[in-house]
């Protein structure tokens, strides 16, 4: 419900889309309200930025990620949920 | 210590702090001891309380409530800690003081919910927990701006720290002289509970642009541990080796001293034989409630060491990894990776196995969990599967060091363990189709694991299982041994019978013979199944009184045994039973334990029911593969 209205850019993508080292900034939620709730109560808010850190083994779910200092486990399924703007990687 | 004489104004206070803030630990520090766990009414989320004795001689009730992110009641523990704050705990009423810990090395988050609890209206005392550490990461906080930009008091402490402990005491002593603490009456803040969540954060941005000169570091030490230990390779592999280790301790360090309680049971048995009088006082409280309580004591080394590795793991930072690199395994059953420690405890008894499940959020995964973890070779199954597999597997050697007996071992576990993720696939898409699992849970950073918290979770495991397994296995025991004793036989026994087959075992054992007949057991194994309810390894010794196997001293009678039932025993009979004992739910106390955490009748049955359907058909199948196989 946050999704931003214009057409996404080129590097606008989800979490679920990035692999271990890959960041970005996070621009929208389109999970059902009680888990933006709670993504939001863990520290991942609008804005933020979010790096996946670790991919689990045998096809890489869940994904670990740092966000404000500390580090999530999520499935890949969950992290679909989240649009980031993708930064290129350094 | 004698408590404070006067009526304390409060009654008592709240425990409150999100999973990893050192609650837990704190409530150790304050009540010691002094401290009992039980269930809230209506679900089965644990209870804690326990009673902490402040320097000025005060001694107040301090309710522990799960550790929860916020009051948003998404999971079972959420929806406790909301009703206890919001509308009180039944005929208590709210807390007169919340004691709010919060993790120093996260502010942002801990203070976010302590704002959110400020707008509850309860005097809040806030504990900043873990200075330590967080001091060695850099942070540093004005503490005097925080408590009057956040309007508390707010206490830096070390939790496992008596010095802390001592200053919070003081704190509470404080307030409780100068009871009420002024009013602050705090206006409820409009909006939907995300723009108020979102509200606070920036409220917390202010409030730590002020206290906080320098924040918190990266814990380093974390994210080079976890290069190794999240590593899609080394920490596979470093998992595999601590999976290797909770079964060593399991089944070889656990070994000695149970046969440490085992021979104390028998010597405590062979001093009351001495001591009581003969009749059937003695035969009741030697045979029946002795030997009957000492086969739950006898557990208790596997439980403790399980669970001394297990709260080591948490307590460091390590569970969430583990069920992090689990996961995609556990889900390919529909189950979450949290479920996989609970599984694993299961292999050394269903129940703390079943006890464990707790800390799965969702109910639906919970209840799989549950409903499995019988079929996780549990170690009361050992001196089964050792008896019939030394009777009637021949143990040459198959290739290299393995033999046939081994490996017929390994694969009873094996066979288990498959069979409870094909069971848990099936609940899965039949029943529970519409669950959709969340595996969203936050990694701690590592730190060394505290040995009085681990020793605390160990004593409190141990006392949970005794209780409540030991209750009902002593009133079964009992039970089991009435219907073993009488009716009596007549005297002289007439030649070629025993006296239990004119016991009611005995006769419910000839009355199930035909049902179990197909399964090639006739009524003796019967008895054995029947008195066996009350725990597996149990018709390891009914079988023994069953065949009058003379008791000539311990290794003896057990190869006595192991002769006895392959004369008159065929070895497809041998196999059918081995087999019926990888299924069946040959356990009161899981059923008691299952009935406790789910809080209803219909999962024990359920489980009951599709367990023991297993185990005779899959007893039947096996009974005359091995008939056809010619081993009748």
């Amino acid at each position: 419900m946050t999704r931003q209205e214009k057409k996404p850019p080129a590097l606008e993508t989800t979490l679920s889309q990035l692999r271990a080292g890959e960041g970005g900034w996070i621009c929208g939620f389109e999970s059902p309200d009680p888990l933006t709730q709670r993504f939001m109560e863990l520290g991942l808010l609008l804005e933020e930025f979010v790096e996946v850190l670790h991919q689990a083994p045998f096809g890489g779910d869940p994904l670990a990620v740092r966000v404000r200092g500390s580090l999530l486990a999520l499935r890949r399924t969950e992290a679909s949920h989240i649009t980031v703007r993708k930064v290129p990687k350094l | 210590m004698i408590p404070n004489a006067t009526v304390l104004p409060i009654s008592y206070i709240a425990l409150v702090g999100s999973p990893n803030s050192g609650k837990t630990s704190l409530f150790n520090s304050l009540t010691g001891a002094r401290q009992k766990v039980g269930n809230y009414a209506g679900v089965t989320v644990e209870r804690k309380e326990g009673w902490l004795d402040t320097p000025l001689k005060n001694r107040i009730r301090i309710i522990d409530l799960p550790g929860t992110y916020s009051l948003s009641a998404v999971t079972m523990d959420e929806e406790v800690t909301r009703e206890v704050l919001i509308d009180g705990l039944g005929s208590q009423g709210r807390p007169d003081l919340i004691l709010a810990v919060a993790d120093a090395t996260n502010l942002e988050r801990s203070l976010n919910f302590v704002l959110e609890l400020k707008s509850l209206g309860i005097p809040i005392l806030l504990a900043l927990n873990m200075m330590d550490l967080a001091g060695r990461r850099g942070l540093n906080l004005d503490i005097k701006v925080l408590e009057k930009e956040l309007g508390l008091s707010v206490i830096p402490i070390v939790a496992t720290r008596k010095k802390s402990t001592r200053v919070l005491g003081e704190a509470i002593d404080g307030l409780v002289k100068n009871w009420p603490p002024p009013a602050k009456k705090i206006e409820p803040a409009p909006g939907t509970p995300r723009e108020r969540l979102l509200a606070r954060y920036r409220e917390i941005d202010r409030i730590l642009k002020s206290a906080q000169k320098q924040a918190v570091a990266p814990h380093h030490w974390t994210m080079r541990l976890d290069r190794i230990f999240l590593h899609p390779l080394w920490g596979t592999l470093l998992l595999y080796l601590v999976l290797g280790l909770v079964f060593q301790a399991i089944f070889n360090w656990a070994s000695y001293p149970m046969e440490i309680i085992e021979t104390g049971i028998s010597w405590v048995g062979d001093g009351l034989g001495k001591v009581l009088p003969m009749g059937w006082a003695r035969s009741l409280i030697v045979d029946g409630m002795l030997a009957g309580v000492g086969s739950v004591v006898i557990f208790l080394p596997q439980i403790l060491f399980l669970f001394f590795i297990i709260l080591i793991l948490e307590d460091s930072g390590y569970m969430a990894r583990a069920a992090f690199l689990m996961d995609r395994h556990m889900r390919r059953v529909g189950l979450h990776g949290r479920a996989f420690i609970p599984l694993l405890s299961s292999f050394a008894c269903a129940i703390p196995g079943i006890m464990a499940t707790r800390t799965i959020e969702n109910r639906k995964d919970r209840l799989v969990t549950i409903l499995i973890s019988p079929l996780m070779a549990c170690s009361a199954r050992v001196p089964v599967y050792t008896l019939l597999i030394a009777a009637f597997i021949p143990n040459q050697v198959v290739w290299g060091p393995f033999r046939m007996q081994g490996l017929v071992m390994l694969g009873l576990y094996i066979g288990g363990a498959i069979v409870a993720f094909v069971v848990a696939l099936i609940i899965k898409t039949l029943f529970f189709r519409t669950s959709k699992p969340l595996f969203l849970l936050e990694m701690p950073t590592y730190k060394w694991p505290n040995f009085r918290n681990v020793l605390f979770g160990m004593w409190e495991r141990a006392k949970v299982f005794l209780v409540r397994a030991g209750t009902i296995i002593l009133a079964a025991s009992i039970l089991i041994w009435v219907i073993s004793s009488y009716p009596k036989a007549p005297e002289p026994l007439p030649e070629g019978h025993t006296t239990i087959e004119y016991s009611l075992a005995g006769k419910i054992g000839k009355g199930i013979e035909p049902l179990i007949r197909p399964l090639g057991f006739d009524w003796s194994i019967g008895v054995g199944l029947v008195t066996g309810m009350v725990a597996r390894e149990v018709i390891v010794s009914a079988l023994g009184t069953l065949y009058a196997v003379a008791d000539a001293g311990e290794g003896s009678h057990f190869q006595e045994l192991i002769s006895t039932i392959r004369n008159r025993w065929t070895t497809a009979t041998g196999i059918s039973l081995l087999v019926f004992f990888v299924f069946a739910m040959q356990c009161l106390s899981t059923l008691a334990v299952v009935r406790r955490e789910t809080n209803s009748w219909v999962y024990p049955v359920i489980m009951f029911t599709y367990l023991s359907a297993l185990a005779y058909g899959t007893s039947f199948l096996a009974y005359r593969l091995a008939l056809a196989w010619g081993l009748g």
